[in-house]
């Protein structure tokens, strides 16, 4: 047979591994989101089935203040009230982020701006520590010093929302730090260069044009630390105290999602009250990382306009 | 093409998925009927209370060091994992700290239980508190928020912090069946682990909480109740009131395997040796015996 013929009628060596290669990342890509979905539709189907088969009031489930499942109320509903864990999450979230910001961005700054190229690699390595630290770490030195610190300096029994935010402050730091860091330096070079030529400071600079410019990536770096620290479990349990009662001020003992979630999940038996109103918890911190990602889009694009 | 292709891929991806089901679960099935028929070997998974975990653990490496063929895993989880795995086959043996009938959505007909060890708690204080004794009415008006200071149980002027374990926790149960009388604890915080307890009642001032003797460090204080010390002694005659069995459950009668486990756990090689030194306290030295309904009588 003709060789060119035959070359050009028949698959070669390289379109079967052109074909392979793509078969092998479109199956990797349909396990991936595969997986997603059944983790989506699992905790979906046990978090509604508070309200479905166990009859919750879903309005009770947003607003109540009783946490607890496994007894009626006088309508024969389960206690299912975990408005005392969501206002937990939010508050040391919130707090945490509102500690960490300015920390961050000012550390991203000197990094990117100020700092000598061996200052930079030192900071650089530190904030890499700090990510590479297990959670439980970060725990067991808030409950050995900062609890101890909050009781002797604020009051209370050192247990509460302010010692999850100190903790979560110095655990969401390195993330907010380092992506503040990119934004900065995706800063286009002559952006900063026609700013000192006209004449501006280094202070002005920073303050008029760098951070200006990069202000929608801070604030995605600003989610992604409130996203983490909204799902940190172990280290907030820690030194929360975890009462699942509205919290008082930020001294009195208190809950989040995760340390109630994490507390009862074992002692509960699969398909009852107790467990499902703990899936219900899981749903709305899936919700609620769904919604950090959306608002990191929602950033994304108008950054881009 | 492109779309042949595609469609291709997840055809092959499911279906690689759907035999991969496939072969578990065939493999499953014959080691279990491996493990039926011949002497003992086979394979025993067991899930459950982490309070029993080291004790099993332990136990289980000991026992594979003698019978080769027998591979035991051995999980944390919790009790309530425990119980709802082996009720619904998933594992051979289900580790908890209390009984099947306590615990809601475990039909416990269908448990056998094992006992394997009995385990004594006790109240703890931090050492500021100035308490070593209190009565049950007392400790009990502690933990449903009436006493609220210590002095008004003869210690310091130092206000209460109640420690409290999770809903549906054993160790709680435990304890709520001996003191509480039915009544509820007031809403406080909660810790799940003993040692997380433990480091919390150390350095706590005013600080209460329940554990078990294991956990009784010479850092945190042990109260003493009515006179009645927390000793291993008065726990086998019922002078000391708080104290639970450990119990392996297993769904119908054990295989041959499972049994020969379990017999290994009750035994006076285990019972007198690995069971002390980790603090529980033998099935063999009680003697009272307690029912679901926490109803103890003589043995």
């Amino acid at each position: 047979m003709d060789p060119i013929k035959n070359k050009i009628q028949n698959s070669s060596r390289e379109t079967r591994q052109d074909l392979l290669g793509k078969i092998l990342s479109y199956s990797c890509i349909l396990l991936i989101v595969l997986v997603v979905l059944s983790i989506f539709f699992f905790v979906a189907s046990k978090g509604i089935a508070t309200f479905t088969v166990d009859h919750g009031n879903f309005w009770t489930f947003l607003t109540g203040k009783t946490w607890n499942p496994i007894v009626n109320n006088a309508k024969g509903q389960p206690e299912i009230g975990a408005l005392p864990m969501i206002v937990g999450s939010f508050g040391v979230t919130i707090l945490a982020a509102l500690f960490a910001t300015p920390f961050a961005i000012g550390t991203a700054l000197y990094m990117t701006e100020l700092a000598s190229k061996r200052g930079e690699r030192l900071l650089q390595s530190v904030v890499e520590l700090l990510v590479g630290i297990p959670s439980v770490v970060y725990g067991f030195i808030g409950l050995s010093v900062i609890v101890p610190f909050v009781r002797n300096h604020f009051g209370g029994s050192g247990y509460g929302i302010l010692s999850g935010s100190f903790v979560l402050f110095v655990m969401i730091l390195p993330t907010i730090t380092s992506m503040t860091v990119d934004s900065l330096r995706s800063v286009p070079r002559f952006y900063k260069e026609a700013s000192l030529a006209l004449g501006a400071t280094k202070w002005q600079t920073i303050y008029k044009v760098i951070l200006r410019s990069a202000t929608s990536g801070i604030l995605t770096a600003i989610i992604f630390g409130m996203a983490r620290a909204f799902g940190e479990a172990l280290a907030v349990q820690m030194v929360i105290g975890n009462a699942a009662v509205m919290p008082k001020n930020l001294l009195s003992s208190a809950s989040t999602l995760t340390s109630i979630l994490t507390m009862g999940i074992g002692n509960t038996v699969m398909g009852t009250v107790g467990n499902n109103a703990l899936w219900s918890l899981a749903l709305v911190l899936l919700l609620m990382s769904l919604l950090f990602n959306i608002l990191v889009r929602l950033i994304g694009r108008k950054g881009r306009m | 093409m492109k779309n042949l292709t595609k469609m291709a891929t997840i055809i092959l991806a499911t279906s690689a998925l759907l035999v991969g089901c496939g072969k578990a679960n065939s493999s499953a099935n014959s080691s279990s009927k491996a493990s039926s028929s011949t002497a003992v070997s086979g394979k025993v998974t067991i899930v459950g209370s982490t309070a029993l975990q080291p004790l099993v653990e332990k136990a289980a490496e000991n026992y594979q060091a003698d019978n080769s063929k027998v591979n035991i895993t051995v999980q944390g989880g919790g009790s309530g994992t425990g119980l709802s795995q082996v009720q619904s086959g998933a594992v051979t043996v289900g580790n908890s700290d209390i009984f099947a009938e306590q615990q809601s959505g475990i039909k416990a007909k269908q448990l056998v239980d094992h006992k394997v060890a009995v385990v004594g708690m006790a109240p703890v204080v931090n050492k500021q508190a100035g308490v070593k004794n209190v009565t049950m009415d007392q400790l009990r008006e502690i933990f449903t928020g009436k006493i609220t200071n210590w002095k008004d149980v003869g210690g310091k002027d130092q206000s209460i912090v109640l420690i409290n374990r999770p809903e549906g926790s054993g160790t709680r149960a435990t304890f709520e069946g001996a003191v509480m009388n039915g009544q509820t604890a007031k809403k406080s915080q909660e810790q799940d682990s003993n040692g997380t307890v433990q480091k919390m009642v150390a350095q706590t001032p005013g600080a209460v909480s329940y554990l078990a003797f294991s956990y009784i460090k010479s850092d945190i204080q042990a109260l003493s109740i009515g006179g009645v010390k927390p000793t291993d002694a008065n726990v086998t005659n019922n002078k000391w009131k708080i104290w639970s069995y450990e119990h392996m459950y297993t769904k119908g009668q054990p295989n041959k395997v499972t049994k020969s486990f379990l017999n290994y756990m009750t035994s006076a090689k285990v019972q007198k040796s690995l069971v002390k030194d980790l603090g529980y306290i033998s099935i063999g030295n009680m003697h009272v015996q307690k029912d679901a309904s926490g109803k103890v009588t003589s043995k």
